[in-house]
């Protein structure tokens, strides 16, 4: 094995220049597979994280069918006693209830129809980031404080302020008038034009009592950061709630499905990409294998007639593609993580990056993420792609015959 | 000169001398090119239907407000759309289309729910040249006359307002005196668009509908333009501002900004994308150049003992890589027009319908290649590809020949 690995060794470096150009270019691929791939997956949490954090959380429970139809009779009864009885049950305070209703909302000049939230102040706090965004006043007081609080564009649109009062106008569950006249304690500016201009909330209480709404909610909120545990906590929630059938648990992707699947989108297209540079690249490198098993065929040959068997031949050639291949990924993906490391510290951002990232209600900043996943899965495809591209010119060498084989120049 | 034809002889046997070589370096560059003009045609494609939606959608080319109106987009803040010298400004040979709505925030509701709204009030025969509306109805009917009363709206909004066609809704809205006013109609049709936002957005009555509800006889929110293609766009937008001083007159850059972005960030990701295929092209082109050059060194230096100049040897290896190059190239063109061709409408993405309305784009993307991204492509691979292939070349001739000779 040692004379294998010396014999290898030497074998690379009999053409330093090529050896070279070959590793820099698989360095190459390797280093823009880690570095893009890096920065996509960072792009790609800082869109969940966007998505979830600012109002909608990582999972909800609402009543079958209210996801497609958003109707007000499509309720859950009783629905602070169920977010009181989760939280106590998991021990996990980021859960919250929220009901959901239209309605006219007018100030003395101006009047738009809008979303009204009814919340429980004190938990929608741990859920979304809204009641951290008030620029003007402050958040709702308590779950039965007659109060509203509004989006900056939908204040600006209905040129209020702080201390004015809000006519609101709608229809409540059973049909009747849902009238009622609250004063505006807050303004939030949560960095989502879309949400500022469509969304108000006001204490659960006073919503269920504007709305006929009884005790009853349309969803329970629940955030948590660590979006990969989604899976775990879905199925916590999905056992505190088995014995009602009529309730059901949506994660982010269901509740946002738009951008799971611009993530998948952009993810596919990037692999589009990436594996058309995987394959320029194999080529080339097949081209500069093949040429170092050709232009050895008498020295194969010599080696076949010293009593060599063509495997050891094939798995001398097999051996030096991989101690190739391995120090070019190494640098590369050091390389690339270098870049990485980089602007994970200081930030990519890009001109343009700041209207971009509103639409999906992330910051401007890129950070790449660096993960065993980023790190290894672009250098693991180029390693199996050169693997596979050494295997060809290493078969050929089963056919080869010492005689004919030691003619050839 | 007179060594041309020597020199291209030389270099197109060469580069048969080694068949398999030779294919296999073609294939990546193929590929290469195939790679650079088929993503450039896909974003381009992208783009392109991206500008051609937000058109459709209600935008326009250009549109004019009153001056108050984009901050504050109530009745108050319109203008005497049937002016007749403003209707005169629009009077150029640029314009094709262009109609006139009254569009302010509303609120529908059924007999079970309610739901805020933009509520539309266009002249039927004008918008059907410039929107979307008329051709995405696919219940009942477009309004056939300005004197209709039935209200069109989205399928989503249908849905979520649990009403039907024919049934009734009742629309509330803010009227010129600062009054709610609201007033019931008809459902007459049903539009039915890719994306859903726009469907539960959007409501449209007859303008003269909106003048009983909004008491706005003869005023007009916002005029959307059509000109004659894109180019002409800022043209016209400086000439109507110029004439019209009063009122706001943008074009659809400026409305709609994150289209503008995307259209250009593809139009300069194209440098980017090509310029990294290139580099992994090269790395290949010039170990094999070198590989030539190896195999070959005692005829080199053959070649010089016969007293040929290095310059020649430069030359003919260069031509070799011109002739790679240009073969790559050729075959690339072709199989990426194949590509093109073969797709037909383009490439159905519609899986990712929620992601690619969240974007702002279509479900279908058909390739588009422009002339201009065709050159760029084809200029990149033949221009970087000479200058790398200068080295190996360049290498080449730099073997003396007494040392060249007597190696293997």
């Amino acid at each position: 094995m040692n004379t294998t690995l010396n014999f290898a060794w030497r074998n690379i470096w009999r053409h330093p220049r090529r050896t070279i150009l070959t590793m820099l270019a698989i360095a190459f691929g390797a280093a823009l597979l880690v570095f893009s791939i890096g920065l996509q997956l960072g792009q790609y949490d800082l869109m969940i994280k966007g998505s979830i954090s600012i109002y909608q959380g990582l999972l909800q429970v609402q009543k079958k069918g209210y996801l497609d139809e958003p109707k007000i009779r499509n309720d859950i009864k009783d629905i602070q006693n169920l977010a009181r009885t989760i939280r106590d049950k998991t021990g996990i305070k980021s859960i919250t209830a929220r009901a959901n209703g239209f309605a006219l909302v007018s100030s003395e000049q101006r009047s738009y129809g809008t979303l009204i939230t009814g919340v429980e102040p004190e938990y929608e706090k741990l859920v979304s980031s809204i009641p951290g965004t008030i620029k003007e006043g402050r958040y709702l007081l308590s779950d039965d404080s007659h109060e509203v609080i509004i989006g900056k564009s939908l204040a600006n649109n209905l040129r209020i302020k702080t201390g004015d009062e809000l006519t609101l106008m709608g229809s409540g569950r059973d049909g009747s008038i849902a009238a009622t006249i609250l004063p505006v304690s807050g303004i939030y500016d949560s960095g989502s034009k879309e949400l500022d201009r469509n969304l108000i909330q006001i204490p659960i209480k006073t919503f269920q009592e504007v709305f006929s709404m009884g005790n009853a909610g349309h969803a329970l909120i629940f955030y948590h950061d660590e979006i990969k545990k989604e899976h775990f906590f879905r199925q916590q929630l999905q056992q505190l709630i088995a014995d009602n059938n009529q309730l059901l648990t949506l994660s982010w992707d269901q509740l946002q499905p738009g951008i799971k699947q611009a993530i998948e989108l952009d993810y596919s297209s990037g692999w589009f990409m990436y594996l058309v540079l995987v394959a320029i690249i194999t080529l080339s490198i097949l081209n500069t294998f093949l040429m170092s098993v050709l232009e050895r065929s008498r020295e194969f040959g010599i080696m076949l007639a010293l009593g060599y068997k063509p495997f050891n031949i094939a798995k001398l050639v097999m051996l030096e593609a991989l101690i190739l291949t391995f120090f070019a990924l190494t640098l590369g993906t050091l390389a690339g993580l270098a870049i990485n490391v980089y602007f994970a510290v200081y930030g990519l951002t890009f001109e343009g990056m700041e209207e971009i990232a509103q639409m999906y209600n992330m910051s401007a900043t890129l950070h790449p993420q660096i993960t065993f996943e980023s790190i290894l899965i672009g250098p693991l495809v180029i390693f199996i792609f050169t693997i596979l591209s050494a295997l060809y010119p290493a078969m050929k060498i089963r056919h080869l015959q010492p005689v004919e084989a030691m003619r050839k120049i | 000169m007179r060594s041309l034809p020597l020199i291209t002889s030389l270099a197109w046997r060469n580069l048969w001398r080694n068949k398999r070589r030779t294919m296999v370096i073609l294939f990546a560059m193929v590929l290469g090119v195939w790679a650079m003009i088929v993503t450039a045609a896909f974003m381009r494609g992208m783009a392109i239907q991206m500008l051609d939606d937000t058109v459709n959608n209600l935008t326009g080319h250009i549109q004019i407000h009153h001056k108050n109106y984009l901050d504050d987009p109530v009745i108050e803040n319109s203008f005497f759309g049937n002016d007749t010298a403003l209707l005169n400004t629009l009077k150029l040979p640029d314009i094709i289309h262009w109609s006139s709505r009254i569009r302010v925030p509303a609120v529908i509701s059924s007999e079970r729910e309610t739901r805020g709204v933009v509520l539309l009030a266009i002249e039927p025969e004008a918008e059907a040249n410039i929107s979307f509306l008329k051709n995405a109805i696919t219940e009942g009917q477009y309004f056939s006359s300005n004197d209709e009363n039935g209200i069109i709206i989205g399928k989503k909004l249908a849905q979520n307002l649990e009403t039907r066609l024919g049934k009734r809704v009742v629309v509330m809205s803010q009227n010129t005196k600062n009054e709610i006013a609201d007033s019931g109609y008809r459902i007459s049709g049903i539009y039915d668009t890719s994306g859903e936002g726009m469907e539960t957005d959007f409501i449209f009555i007859t303008k003269r509908a909106a003048e009983q509800l909004l008491d706005s006889t003869g005023l007009s929110s916002e005029i959307a333009v059509i000109t004659r293609s894109l180019d002409t766009v800022l043209s016209v937008q400086k000439n109507l501002a110029a004439k019209n001083p009063e009122l706001d007159i943008q074009d659809w850059s400026s409305l709609q900004p994150y289209t503008k972005l995307v259209v250009e960030m593809y139009s300069d990701f194209q440098y980017v994308w090509h310029l990294i295929v290139f580099l992994a092209m090269s790395f290949g082109i010039i170990n094999t150049l070198l590989m030539t050059i190896y195999e070959r060194t005692r005829e080199f230096g053959l070649f010089q003992a016969l007293g040929l100049k290095p310059g020649f040897i430069l030359v003919q290896v260069w031509t070799e890589a011109l002739f790679m190059l240009t073969i790559a190239l050729f075959i690339g063109n072709f199989v990426s027009w194949l590509t093109v061709m073969t797709t037909g409408d383009g490439i159905d993405v519609s899986a990712f319908s929620q992601g690619m309305e969240l974007a702002q784009m279509s479900n279908i993307i058909p390739f588009v290649i422009l002339f201009e991204d065709l050159l760029l492509a084809n200029i990149i691979v033949i221009a970087l590809g000479l200058l790398t292939s200068l080295y190996p070349a360049w290498k080449a001739s730099q073997l003396v020949p007494a040392d060249a000779i007597t190696r293997i």
